[in-house]
């Protein structure tokens, strides 16, 4: 109860903080002393602790489970987990909302602190745009998504969380993803503040570096731990599904990838200046756009929860206020720099990372229009449709072959005008990775030729980068990392995809169902009783050709609170292949509907995503060391 | 007769243009084949012609029509005007019930039979996808 107060004034105490913050870094900004003013800094401190404090005091709400609080009472239940009462603060719409805030009063208080050495009209500025950005969000949680509205009479027991959330991958997910999604705000404030101030330069590229890169860390793991989650949770055996909402977080990866690699033309050859602030710009706005789609109840999706159209028309009108600002600051104030040298090669570092970004921007447009295409045309012609998994392959697959093929030989040439050396180790080992690959396809597919083309390229990217890791001296050892986990994810989802098997049956208890590669055989059923669930537990052994036998486990958990079935796979892992399991309760019937899927190489996407994350932390530790 | 500057802006500039239009030629085009259209059972019912292509239908699971055996699973979906059989071999999601609403994605056999090659698995008991909300109305 108590606490439900401190949470709610706490905000808007912090709203008001936003409206003093304003008018004390304006007067700042016209006085003429060299350093910025400290109480601006006080003041976003103070921000920050005020919106850390409304954010406790929710967690302690949902840990109380104090149901006289509306979203305690919609998300939570005496009998689950501590652990599960505490994620469950951001498994909601506004505790989630809270969490947007105080990821973006924090990066600003850390922008203030880490960026002493810049320009202090350009700290003032880029403070002021972000404020202008909290300002919004402050007001979208108080007016249409209150995390600390009351209830009476007070209710004796809450909804629950739905089960679905119930997991560690996904307690963790909303605030990693959030981190790296809201962290581009502070990349697009900065980068307005740079046009204004006319700092679009090399010094301000090394300084933005960094943000651009612990964004991109921290987004790149959050989608993998999504992605884990829909992997063993949803029972569908895949990890990526092209799902309007995945579709949302990777759209800003793909802009802010491409942001990274132009960021490296920037602090090296400072050319490139409007299209470093136009992908900055674009980011966030991709970022605003997710949570508007995924807010708004306007995509459907297997994500979408309970939603409010009020909600999406104001996240909505945000967002155009927010574009038409930084469109308007663009035009107004960017004013390209005429001095640099404008040598330009053909065969150079800078034209292989613009292919990088051409890329880009080619599989940001079609995720983009397959996410947007099907919205468009209900509100058009009120038809419905979806746009599934074959749209994206047959349009991403085939460029990734080129895309490969330049992103090995792209880090090999050198800035302004460069020439290929080593030519013959470069064919020597394009050569072997095309023999090696024949003989692996060879057996595997029926589409030879294009998978031969496909999982070439993949290796050759592979050797290469191997190659360098192990003979080159380690001066570029982050990107050499971050590419050659790349490669490898390549070749894990494309072996994944070759070599996967599936068997779906209905089975009765004690029968034994035969194919082709071995034998699936339902033993027994048992059942067991958890505080907030009851489940069934199947045991199955399943004997493979060599009469081999393997003992899955999966579960269908009945949970109480709210009432809901979920299955829970059983998933053995093994560094060359995972055995996958999920049963499925039938109503009313003796036959258990089953999936048994073999799924190689699962386990190398997830390292390959960690090895590309951590080219991210690599670089982003080693510019810390060399200043 | 121009400098060096304008004419690589012009070539770059020819570039952007000519891959933008190719890109956006491409994803038309795959659009077409790709696109799945979700139909409500009393829609199929009007249809004139049958198409070949994938389509989504959803509605109720009609109450008493669930049928299973060791291959298959059979149900009737309805959208209180008109309902469609289908016949289904694979995976059931777990809220998956009669008496709930569900998507189906497969394809027509006739204006009566639907071969379902995929049961769309949703979070929530309470959540109804916004055309099986519309398709069966205000019931």
């Amino acid at each position: 109860m108590l606490a439900n107060q401190i949470g709610y004034y706490s905000l808007i105490l912090g709203l008001l903080l936003s409206f003093l913050l304003c008018a004390v870094s304006i007067k700042d900004l016209n006085s003429s002393g060299k350093r910025i003013n400290q109480n601006v800094l006080y003041l976003s401190f103070l921000q920050l602790i005020f919106v850390i404090v409304s954010f406790l005091s929710l967690i302690l709400s949902f840990v109380n489970s104090d149901f006289s609080n509306e979203t305690v009472f919609n998300n939570s239940h005496t009998s689950k987990p501590l652990f599960y009462k505490i994620s469950g603060t951001w498994g909601n719409h506004e505790g989630s909302l809270l969490l947007w805030l105080l990821v973006l009063t924090l990066f600003i208080f850390l922008f203030l602190v880490k960026s002493r050495k810049q320009p202090k009209k350009y700290r003032i500025l880029t403070l002021l745009f972000q404020q202008i950005i909290i300002i919004g969000f402050f007001l979208f949680v108080l007016i249409t998504s209150n995390p600390f509205n009351y209830l009476f009479p007070v209710p004796v027991e809450g909804l629950g969380l739905n089960p679905i959330l119930q997991d560690p991958a996904l307690a963790i997910h909303p605030p990693i993803l959030y981190l790296g999604y809201v962290g581009t705000s502070i990349i697009f404030s900065a980068s307005l503040a740079a046009v204004t101030q006319n700092y679009v330069s090399k010094e301000w590229g090394q300084h933005i570096k960094k943000w651009v890169l612990v964004s991109w860390v921290f987004l790149t793991i959050g989608i993998m731990l999504g992605s884990i989650w829909a992997y063993y949770e949803l029972g569908w055996g895949g990890f990526w599904f092209w799902d309007p909402v995945e579709n949302v977080s990777l759209m800003p990866w793909l802009t802010l990838t491409a942001l990274l690699h132009c960021i490296i033309v920037l602090e090296s050859r400072a050319s490139l200046t409007s299209w470093v602030v136009i992908l900055s710009i674009t980011t966030f706005t991709l970022s605003m756009c997710g949570t508007f789609l995924v807010r708004s109840g306007i995509l459907n999706s297997v994500h979408t929860f309970a939603n409010d159209p009020a909600r999406g028309i104001f996240i909505l009108i945000f967002l155009f206020v927010l574009i038409f600002l930084s469109l308007g600051v663009f035009f107004l104030f960017h004013k390209e720099n005429n001095k640099k040298s404008n040598n330009f090669f053909w065969l150079s570092r800078e034209t292989s990372i613009l292919i990088n970004n051409w890329f880009m921007m080619y599989f940001l447009s079609v995720v983009l229009i397959g996410t947007i295409y099907p919205i468009f045309l209900d509100v058009m012609s009120s038809e419905k449709i979806s746009v599934g998994p074959p749209f994206y392959q047959k349009l991403i697959v085939p460029f990734l072959i080129p895309f490969l093929i330049f992103m090995s030989l792209g880090p090999r040439l050198k800035w302004i005008k460069s020439k290929i050396e080593n030519k013959n180790s470069l064919i020597f080992t394009f050569l072997i990775s095309v023999t090696l690959t024949f003989f692996i396809i060879k057996n595997l597919t029926t589409d030879l030729l294009f998978y031969t083309v496909l999982v070439s390229a993949a290796f050759f990217l592979f050797f290469i980068t191997l190659r360098e890791l192990f003979i080159k001296k380690l001066n570029n050892i982050s990107q050499t990392v971050a590419h050659f986990g790349f490669s490898l994810l390549i070749l894990s989802i494309l072996f994944n995809n070759i070599l996967s098997s599936e068997i779906i049956t209905n089975i009765k208890i004690g029968e034994k169902y035969s194919y082709s590669k071995g034998e699936i055989f339902f033993k027994k059923i048992e059942e067991q009783k958890e505080s907030n669930f009851n489940s069934i537990i199947g045991y199955f052994e399943i004997k493979n050709i060599n009469g081999k036998i393997v003992k899955l486990k999966p579960e269908i958990r009945i949970y109480n609170q709210p009432m809901v079935v979920t299955s829970e796979a059983d998933i053995k892992t093994t560094l060359l292949e995972d055995k996958f399991l999920v049963m499925n309760l039938v109503k009313g019937n003796e036959y258990f509907n089953i999936r048994y899927q073999t799924k190689p190489f699962m386990i190398w996407i997830w390292i390959s995503v960690l090895l590309l994350s951590l080219g991210g932390l690599i670089s982003l530790f080693k510019n810390k060391y060399e200043k | 007769m121009y400098g060096k500057k304008v004419k690589l802006r012009f070539l770059f500039l020819a570039l952007i243009l000519a891959s933008v239009i190719l890109t956006v030629f491409l994803i038309l085009q795959s659009l077409r084949d790709n696109v799945v259209y979700f139909k409500s059972p009393s829609e199929i019912k009007s249809l004139i012609e049958l198409d070949k292509k994938k389509i989504r239908v959803g509605g109720m699971v009609k109450e008493q029509s669930v049928s299973i055996n060791s291959n298959e699973v059979s149900f009737i979906i309805t959208d209180f005007k008109n309902e469609i059989n289908v016949i289904y071999s694979g995976a059931v999601p777990n809220l998956f019930a009669e008496g709930k609403g569900v998507v189906v994605e497969g394809f027509l056999k006739d204006k009566n039979y639907f071969s379902a090659t995929k049961i769309l698995a949703k979070h929530d008991e309470n959540y109804m996808p916004p055309e099986v909300k519309e398709a069966i109305g205000d019931k």
